[in-house]
This record gives C-alpha cells, sequence and structure tokens, in this order.
C-alpha cells in the first residue's frame, strides 16, 4: 500500500479516505449511512461517460470552460525574472472556479433524487455559485454564511437571495467559514432524508476531499494540455502556484501535476497579520498541528487543549483555520512547499494586478499572486509560473477600499482622514 | 466489568430504568459544576454523563454549545474536566461516569496518555460523536484495552445492514438517538422510538438507552417506558444556564429521575 502511494502521488485516498494519515471520515453516526451512500453514488458516475459528457457540457456553455491561460506580460517585465501565466478562472460565470466543483455535486444530487441543497460560504462565492445551479436545476438551496462574512461580503450575500437562496447568517463563534461549516453540518444531521451538502472546498469527510478534487482539477488539466500545445511553449511549467483557504483551487491546479517532479508545487496559506504566537493568521500547515474537524484528520490552528483557534484573514475565503487533508499530505511527504503571505503583502499585489493587468483580482488569489511577486525577480526568464487566478474581486472592493483608508461615496475619490 | 456493567446489572435485577443525566464540565465554572455533580447521584442519577467542551460541537444545538462555551470561557480544559472526576471520585466510587464530547480534544492529549490518565481518574466510558465504526481504530479499540467502555450511537438512520458494525465494538450500552438532528432540538416520540428500540434489542444483549429531545419528566417515563432507561442533557444544561441555584436544579433532575424512574 504505502509502496503504491509513493510510486505515485495520485493514488489517493486510500479505501478509508486517508491520504497517508490524513482525511477520513470522522462524522456522527447519523451521517455516516448518507456520506456512504454519496461514496457509492459518486464512484457510479465516476465511470460513467453520459455523466462526465453532461459536466462536460455545462462547463463548456454553461461556464465558459476552458478558461484562458494568460500570459501577463507587463508583469513579467515588471518583476523581470520567471514568465508568469495566470490561469483565467475568476472569467469562469460567477466569478470564481467555485462552480466547477458544484456543477459536479448538484448532478450528483440529482442522480440521487435529492430535492433540498444546503452550502457553507465564506467568501460567498461558493454560495453563489451553488445558488447558481439551484436555480438552474429548481432546487431549494440554503447558505449558511458566518455574520462577519456576511457583512464583508455584502454584494455575494445579495447575489445569492437574488437567485433564490435562503442565507442564513451564523452567529456562534467569530462567525466565519468554520462556524458556516458547523452549522450546515447541523442542519444536514437534522434533515438527512431530502438534503445533499455541497461542500465548497476539498475538505470533510470521505468521499469530499477526493471528490471535489477530481472535480476542480479540469483547471490543471487545461494548463497542461493550453501550456503543451496552445502557448507555443511546448512543455510541462516549472512552478505552479495557488491559494488555500480549504484548497480547492489548488488541488484542482495541482493534482494533474503530482507525479511530474520537474514541477514545482506552492500552495499559499493566508498570513493575516503575521504567522507568529498571537495566531491572527489563517496558516494552518506553517502555524497549525494534526487534529480533527468538520470530519477529517488535517493540520488545524488549535490551542493545547485542542480547542480549534480562529484564524484571521483579511480574505474571507481564506479564513479557515483547517485546510484539506491532501494537502496536510503533500506537505509531510514534501511534495508540494506551503508558505503564507500577509494581509499587506496581498493587497499590494492586488493592487499591483490591477495597475499592470487591468484585472481586479479576488482577495483569495491576490495571496498566490504576492507570492509570485516575492520569487520572480529571482528566476531565468525562461522559467514558467502559472498561478491560479481562480477568483474576480468584485466582491472585495468594499474591503480593499476600507483597507486603503477611502471612502466609496467620496466623488472625488479621495482617501477618508 | 466497569461501574457501567455493574451499575445496569443491579438495575436489571431490581426491574428498574436507568436515567442518565448530562451536564457540561466547567459549566457555568469549575466550582458549581462540581457541586451539581456530587448532588447528582442523590437526586436519583443511576449514570452521570459528563460533556467535555469543545469549541466546534457540531452534534450539538445552541443550548449545549453556549454552555460549552461558558466552560471554555471560565478556563476548563480537559485536564480540568479529569480533576473533576478525581474530586468527585473521593466521595462516590460506584456511580459511573461517561464522557461525552468530540475527538479532538483527546487526540491533541494523545489517545495513550488520555486513556491512562482517564482510568487513573475514574472514568467508565466514552461518547465520542465523531467517530463511527470506521474509525474503531482510533480510540474505540484501545479504550476497550483498557478497560474503558466505548458507547456508540445508534440513530435513525441506522439501517438494518449497518447495525451489527455499529454493535460490533460497542459496550456498557448503546445510546439510541431518537431523532435525527442535534441535542435539544425536537422532542422525542414514545411511539416511534419503541420499535427501534426493540430493533437493536434483537441483535444485543446490551441495554439500550434513549437520549435527545427528552425534556420533562413526562417523557422521561414514556422514552425510558420503551427502553433501559433514557438521558436528559439540555433541559438540565438549559436550567444550569439561567443561573439558579445549585439545589434547585438538583430538585428539577430529581423530577426528570423520578419520572424514569416511574416506568
Ligand atoms: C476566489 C476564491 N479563491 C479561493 C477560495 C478559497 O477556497 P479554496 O482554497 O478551496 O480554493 C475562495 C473561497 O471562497 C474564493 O472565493
Amino acid at each position: 500500500m504505502a509502496d503504491d502511494l509513493f510510486n505515485s502521488f495520485m493514488n489517493g485516498p486510500d479505501e478509508k479516505g486517508r491520504f497517508g494519515d490524513f482525511g477520513g471520515r470522522f462524522v456522527s453516526e447519523t451521517l455516516m449511512p448518507l456520506i456512504l451512500s454519496l461514496q457509492e453514488e459518486y464512484d457510479r458516475a465516476k465511470t460513467d461517460p453520459t455523466f462526465w459528457a453532461e459536466m462536460d457540457d455545462l462547463w463548456e456553455h454553461y461556464v465558459g470552460r476552458p478558461s484562458p491561460l494568460y500570459y501577463a506580460e507587463r508583469l513579467t517585465q515588471h518583476l523581470g525574472g520567471a514568465k508568469i501565466y495566470m490561469k483565467r478562472d475568476e472569467l469562469n460565470h460567477t466569478g470564481a472556479h467555485k462552480i466547477n466543483n458544484v456543477l459536479g455535486q448538484i448532478l450528483l444530487a440529482r442522480r440521487m433524487g435529492k430535492k433540498r441543497i444546503i452550502a457553507e460560504t465564506g467568501a460567498g462565492q461558493h454560495g453563489v455559485a451553488t445558488a447558481t445551479v439551484c436555480a438552474k436545476f429548481g432546487l431549494q438551496c440554503v447558505v449558511y454564511m458566518g455574520k462577519h462574512d456576511v457583512e464583508r461580503q455584502a454584494p455575494n450575500v445579495f447575489r445569492m437571495r437574488l437567485l433564490g437562496a435562503e442565507v442564513i447568517p451564523v452567529t456562534s463563534g467569530r462567525g466565519t467559514l468554520k462556524d458556516a461549516m458547523n452549522d450546515a453540518l447541523r442542519d444536514w444531521v437534522t434533515n438527512v432524508a431530502d438534503t445533499f451538502y455541497c461542500i465548497g472546498t476539498v475538505a470533510g469527510p470521505h468521499p469530499y476531499p477526493a471528490m471535489v478534487r477530481d472535480f476542480q482539477s479540469i483547471i490543471g488539466k487545461e494548463v497542461r494540455t493550453q501550456l503543451a500545445t496552445q502557448e507555443g511553449e511546448g512543455r510541462l511549467p516549472d512552478t505552479v502556484i495557488a491559494a488555500i483557504g480549504g484548497g480547492s483551487n489548488a488541488m484542482g491546479l495541482f493534482y494533474p501535476f503530482l507525479d511530474d517532479p520537474t514541477v514545482n508545487i506552492i500552495g499559499v496559506e493566508a498570513g493575516g497579520k503575521g504567522v507568529d504566537e498571537k495566531m491572527e493568521h489563517c496558516a494552518s500547515l506553517t502555524g497549525g498541528r494534526p487534529g480533527v474537524l468538520h470530519g477529517n484528520r488535517t493540520y488545524l490552528l488549535q490551542d493545547d487543549d485542542g480547542q480549534i483557534l480562529e484564524g484571521f484573514s483579511i480574505s474571507a475565503g481564506l479564513d479557515y483555520p483547517g485546510i484539506g487533508p491532501e494537502h496536510a499530505w503533500l506537505h509531510d511527504t514534501g511534495r508540494a512547499q506551503y508558505v503564507s503571505i500577509t494581509d499587506k503583502e496581498a493587497l499590494e499585489a492586488f493592487q499591483l494586478c490591477c495597475a499592470m493587468e487591468g484585472i481586479i483580482p479576488a482577495l483569495e488569489p491576490s495571496h498566490a499572486l504576492a507570492h509570485v511577486a516575492k520569487i520572480a525577480p529571482d528566476l531565468p526568464a525562461d522559467h514558467i509560473i502559472v498561478m491560479n487566478m481562480c477568483g474576480r474581486g468584485d466582491k472585495d472592493v468594499q474591503t480593499v477600499a476600507n483597507f486603503l483608508g477611502f471612502d466609496m461615496s467620496d466623488t472625488e475619490g479621495r482617501k477618508a482622514d | 466489568m466497569t461501574r457501567i456493567d455493574d451499575k445496569f446489572a443491579t438495575l436489571r435485577a431490581e426491574g428498574r430504568k436507568a436515567f442518565v443525566a448530562y451536564i457540561m464540565a466547567g459549566d457555568p465554572d469549575y466550582d458549581r459544576s462540581l457541586e451539581i455533580m456530587k448532588g447528582l447521584p442523590g437526586a436519583g442519577v443511576d449514570v452521570i454523563e459528563l460533556g467535555m467542551p469543545f469549541t466546534d460541537p457540531m452534534a450539538d444545538g445552541p443550548t449545549i454549545q453556549l454552555a460549552g462555551q461558558r466552560a471554555l470561557a471560565g478556563g476548563q480544559t480537559l485536564q480540568k474536566t479529569l480533576d473533576m472526576v478525581t474530586e468527585f471520585r473521593k466521595g462516590d466510587t460506584e456511580t459511573p461516569i461517561v464522557l461525552m464530547g468530540y475527538y479532538n480534544p483527546i487526540y491533541s492529549r494523545g489517545v495513550d496518555t488520555f486513556l491512562a490518565d482517564a482510568t487513573k481518574a475514574g472514568i467508565d466510558g466514552l461518547i465520542v460523536v465523531d467517530l463511527p465504526p470506521e474509525e474503531d481504530d482510533e480510540l474505540c479499540i484501545p479504550a476497550a484495552r483498557a478497560g474503558i467502555n466505548f458507547i456508540r450511537l445508534a440513530t435513525p438512520t441506522t439501517d438494518d445492514k449497518r447495525l451489527p458494525k455499529v454493535l460490533e465494538n460497542t459496550s456498557g450500552f448503546v445510546y439510541y438517538v431518537s431523532i435525527t438532528g442535534i441535542t435539544g432540538a425536537a422532542e422525542a416520540q414514545a411511539d416511534t422510538v419503541a420499535p427501534e428500540v426493540a430493533r437493536i434489542k434483537s441483535q444485543t444483549d446490551l441495554p439500550v438507552i434513549v437520549g435527545f429531545g427528552i425534556k420533562s419528566p413526562d417523557t422521561a417515563q414514556a422514552i425510558a417506558g420503551v427502553a433501559d432507561g433514557c438521558v436528559v442533557g439540555s433541559a438540565i444544561v438549559s436550567e444550569i444556564a439561567s443561573g439558579k441555584p445549585v439545589a434547585q436544579i438538583l430538585d428539577i433532575v430529581r423530577g426528570l429521575a423520578e419520572g424514569a424512574h416511574r416506568a
């Protein structure tokens, strides 16, 4: 078993849903039969060509896939080193990578005859994607969102409501993604018969981490062919970089490259105010240790007593004290490298991207971009970096204005005092 | 034989149902919580279920969530919960104590260390909500080896195909969750619970105790009547939350115990 895994990084998880020691099915008995039936359904769908034909059709005509692979020429020149490509998943319908996965899960829900969909959301992008696909298929949609996130991502809350979803602000804890996930699980355990839980990242009990990864892997698969054929590079990237909340856009980009040893893989966690003992960050791998939460074993921000800590990040989508179990395993095996970027660095990269490329990025990929800006100058011109531009920044302009000290209602565009 | 096995043997011999009371360790603070705990056996409680506070109690409703938050805010830790049990055992060596909670604080301490400490403190059983049979190697098997009962939850979604797996490594008693849902939610119904308890009892000789959604002496009586006993949690915890004096809380517990014992 261990030998197989180490011959390939792409065989996980095992039959118990483990990536090495990480992952698993740490849920209450009430949910266990539901998770097993989901796994059965997914196993059937995975090898069913009609399932993938439907996915491909929706990806192309509803989402707008493939998303472009874009050479960021001015940014490359500005940084003066490696050649920088952006995978433009922010151009997807609904503005982020989240819909790649939602489509897969909603098609499964339909196959299982479930009529009520629940989801948790942080930045609201997964909530918007879920509300969107539910509207398209006429399904009831309930989205749990931390109260703090409801406030800082107001445009997305209104979008979800326009799309017919019920948004329930969660007041427990600090009111962020972790708390939203707790309440979504509480809903699921209560409404077992008719409800499908559409998880937005590569976390949760098996089979979610593997299933969400598989749906998001379209990102990395496209990059492989786009770089090899369309861009005239004819080769693999040297480095792939993505931001990590739970880690779904990152797994989607990384997974198809795991067995290509020449490809450097870098995940960027949210460093908040800095990764130190004050723990005002969300860098689970850099500043946490293994534990069990939300159905899986992974690295978690926790205190000495095993109590989960509230993270901190300017980015609601990265504000989560855990990380998908496959990342925990890639970290421990050394296959991927994980770094952190502070709020301040992410904000600088956000502005740089606006100015250099005419792209307003979401705060989440701004973290990935900030790390690109750190390493690109020291790399040779023939070094190819692909970063995942996994979301657009429309939802974040208010947050950025507040941080930079601008009053958006000031007609002269002046900074507030 | 644990204290749990002894207790159920005695109850069976006397033809009585078990009344199990849940309180959160450290709620509203360490001293009052210990005082309440010490008073439970005298109020008619047969088995004490002691909640271990956790920041993210995914199977609990607001009442027990808030109790956990009060306890944590007051500085409760797993060590202090074990200390409480040690203190309690100085005056009571018979009442079985079951710790109930979530896996991470135990995992964080280290399973072997935890089991050694729990044995020393005088803990008899464990209910860990987020450890289904699929994860038995984590804690269930090591606990059994250490002589501590691992009490499993069976739920309305546990069908006949799955039930043997749920019962396989369970010891002490089986905890039947009367509803699909979180603690403190819908009221349990004796007529829907009865056939489920019978179904479980056809596959095991262990006592079957029913919990979730039992709030009054009458419901306690009705539910205990169709099982080997019942558990009351949120209804007691909400009385603790209201700030009532300990004696008054214990009177309410006594009322619930009498309900169960009338069955
Ligand atoms: C644009 C964007 N990127 C990243 C994330 C973080 O999620 P993940 O790490 O699963 O990609 C979010 C989550 O809301 C998001 O909206």
